[in-house]
């Protein structure tokens, strides 16, 4: 019902803008209708660690984008879309990812709607990123994330970079694996058995900041947070029990990173104070490419980067002293083949996750993607980490683009 | 014994005069070009690649190029790619430099990712085309040294090596066409063992505002592996009075949105 009728308006406001147009060439509009039709099948090949837990995970999903602009593109209304079915039924599920208007003008830039905004520079994790809800069932990396509604105000200087400020109406809760699902805890959480600290709930009027520049080799980002976070607190009582709320924090991030000939060098750091809970983590690392080895384009990058959080085991994406090496190999060739292949491993124990991402073009509209991810030896003792110490798997997906 | 040191001298003060000369001259014609070239201020232009494999197989590109012209430094660009629709939206942003290494970040429209990228990789293919990303990157005079080689009517034959160590070449042999604003017509490019690699003709030329030549179709052969790419333009505008904002990287997530 919701969808129907922002489609309305969509449509709407697209008749009324081709017939204001027709006045000016300078108001020419501009839209454009995509979709992607996605096939994938996931298969866990160890044995479920839990009751009612699959192996097989056959699912399907749909990703529509409409996207209208006008007056040379200064303002523009843009859409993308989401729903997946699943065998689990907690990852069958729909989002607006975006849905905002915008406007920019000389040197500011005002959006309004549901929209996502990507902060950092680090590849194993991303922890300065804060503004949207990770999509927690969608992904294991938690690069997927939820439509928030926001304004954003971004003012762009000439000699002092960028200032982005936003308000933050509404929080989004993050949804974890169902009772079919993988990749969770024995007792299955619902999302909606998570409480707040703030008594405004989910309506807590929320800050964010971010100034953003460069000198020369170094780019360098400082924001500051303040509201409800996007990461559940876990507390265990002595009965075992989980608690878990969404905390009020205040939370100050840094981006730094040197590009400095084939070397990109990186840094990620937050720190976060809230009433239950103070802490700092960061990320460190280096990128290095040997572009072109071969004449023909290929190039292979090597990763390689350390992982502090200050949380130690309670961090819920348990990287508290671990480090992470990789390499990207991009072939450059007209099918865009690339492959990324990793390992995070824990420095106090042997616990590692191995993982694989492998993507290629067929044709000029169909995508084939191949990913794995292999716990190995996974510390019994992790208490999150252990609980997925069954969960390899072996993901195959094809996309469609229409 | 006279005769023979005026003989030499003469020789050598000769060979010294034409060899500085055939240096200057290619400068100058470099120089010439650039001029004729100067105050378009910015222009934005479709793009249609297509990529042909020695078996004949196609496959094609659509981007979107905004320039911005810069005198004191290079210039600033802007590209969007709007098909294969699986990397629709991924956009550059690249500020050249007349010395040093250029500026450039990407986009990443699926994760919404502004990465600010190493240009150390000139040899390496654009896009899996047989254009490298040194032969598409603003091309400032700064970035060669010159030897004029001859004149055929109103076609200037200019060696060009790159300075930069880096770049998959050791010459490139230009040529230009004096009589129609030193426009490019010939590029050959020769590779690190100094064997022909590539060659890219230029042709379709239209000519803007009485004083701007831009060749509407871009053909580059690769004599070694025989793969082709041609490059055609739709009709460029030069009216859209770009500015510097246009060319952040706010101005680059709003391109590739």
């Amino acid at each position: 019902m919701k969808t129907k009728h922002l489609l309305v308006l969509i449509v709407l406001l697209f008749e009324w803008n081709s017939m204001y147009s027709q006045d000016k060439e300078d108001n020419k509009v501009v839209h454009d209708f995509e979709m992607e039709l996605e096939s994938e099948y996931r298969y866990f090949y160890d044995d479920a660690l839990f009751e009612d837990q699959k192996d097989h995970f056959p699912s399907l999903a749909i990703r529509p984008e409409y996207n209208i602009n006008w007056n040379k593109g200064y303002e523009s209304i843009n859409f993308k879309g989401f729903f997946r079915l699943d065998v689990d039924d907690e990852r069958t599920h729909w989002d607006i990812r975006e849905l905002y208007y915008q406007k920019a003008k000389n040197n500011w830039e005002l959006s309004l709607g549901l929209k996502k905004v990507y902060w950092g520079v680090t590849e194993s994790n991303h922890l300065v990123d804060i503004i949207n809800q990770t999509d927690a069932v969608e992904t294991f990396d938690g690069e997927e994330k939820l439509g928030q509604p926001m304004a954003q105000f971004t003012w762009i200087t000439d000699k002092f970079g960028t200032f982005d400020f936003f308000y933050l109406p509404y929080h989004r809760k993050r949804t974890f694996a169902g009772e079919k699902g993988r990749l969770r805890f024995p007792v299955v959480i619902n999302k909606d058995d998570l409480t707040y600290e703030s008594s405004a709930q989910e309506w807590r009027q929320d800050l964010a900041f971010r100034w953003k520049h460069y000198f020369d080799i170094l780019d360098i980002g400082v924001s500051h947070f303040y509201g409800t976070g996007r990461e559940p607190l876990f507390t265990f009582d002595e009965t075992g029990n989980i608690n878990a709320f969404y905390p009020v924090i205040n939370q100050t991030g840094l981006e730094l990173q040197i590009t400095h000939n084939a070397f990109l060098w990186k840094l990620e750091s937050i720190y976060r104070h809230a009433k239950a809970q103070d802490f700092f983590a960061l990320v460190a690392g280096l990128e290095y490419t040997f572009s072109n080895i071969d004449g023909n384009g290929l190039d292979i990058g090597i990763l390689g980067e350390y992982l502090y959080d200050e949380r130690d085991e309670l961090a819920l994406n348990a990287l508290q002293n671990d480090v992470f090496f990789g390499s990207r190999i991009a072939f450059n060739d007209t099918q865009d083949t690339s492959i990324l292949i990793g390992g995070i491993t824990d420095l106090e124990s042997n616990s590692t996750i191995f993982s694989l991402e492998a993507s290629r073009r067929f044709g000029s509209s169909w995508t084939a993607e191949i990913e794995a991810r292999i716990f190995n030896e996974i510390d019994k003792n992790e208490p999150i980490l252990s609980n997925f110490r069954e969960d390899s798997f072996l993901r195959i997906s094809i996309s469609k683009y229409f | 014994m006279k005769k023979l040191i005026f003989a030499i001298v003469a020789i050598f003060g000769v060979t010294a005069i034409s060899a500085q000369s055939a240096e200057e001259r290619g400068l100058q014609i470099a120089k010439a070009a650039e001029k004729a070239d100067e105050g378009f201020i910015s222009s934005i232009v479709d793009l249609k690649m297509t990529l042909k494999n020695k078996n004949g197989q196609t496959s094609e590109r659509l981007l979107v190029t905004r320039t911005l012209e810069l005198t004191e430094d290079g210039d600033k660009s802007l590209i969007v790619f709007n098909s294969p629709k699986d990397v629709k939206g991924t956009s550059t942003l690249t500020f050249t430099h007349k010395v040093g290494s250029d500026d450039q970040w990407l986009f990443l429209p699926s994760i919404k990712r502004v990465k600010r990228i190493s240009s150390n990789n000139k040899s390496g293919p654009f896009v899996g085309s047989e254009f490298a990303y040194e032969d598409l990157s603003s091309q400032e005079v700064e970035k060669y040294s010159y030897k004029f080689l001859e004149e055929k009517g109103s076609l200037l034959v200019v060696e060009q090596d790159p300075v930069d160590p880096k770049s998959g070449y050791t010459r490139r042999v230009v040529t230009y066409n004096k009589s129609k604003g030193y426009r490019l017509e010939k590029i050959e490019f020769y590779d690190r063992k100094n064997a022909l690699l590539k060659t890219l003709t230029y042709s379709d030329y239209k000519l803007y505002k009485e004083k701007f030549w831009r060749a509407l179709t871009f053909n580059m052969v690769n004599h070694q592996s025989n793969k082709e790419t041609l490059l055609k333009f739709s009709d460029y505008n030069f009216e859209a009075n770009l500015a510097e904002e246009d060319f952040t990287q706010v101005a680059l997530q709003r391109a590739g949105q």
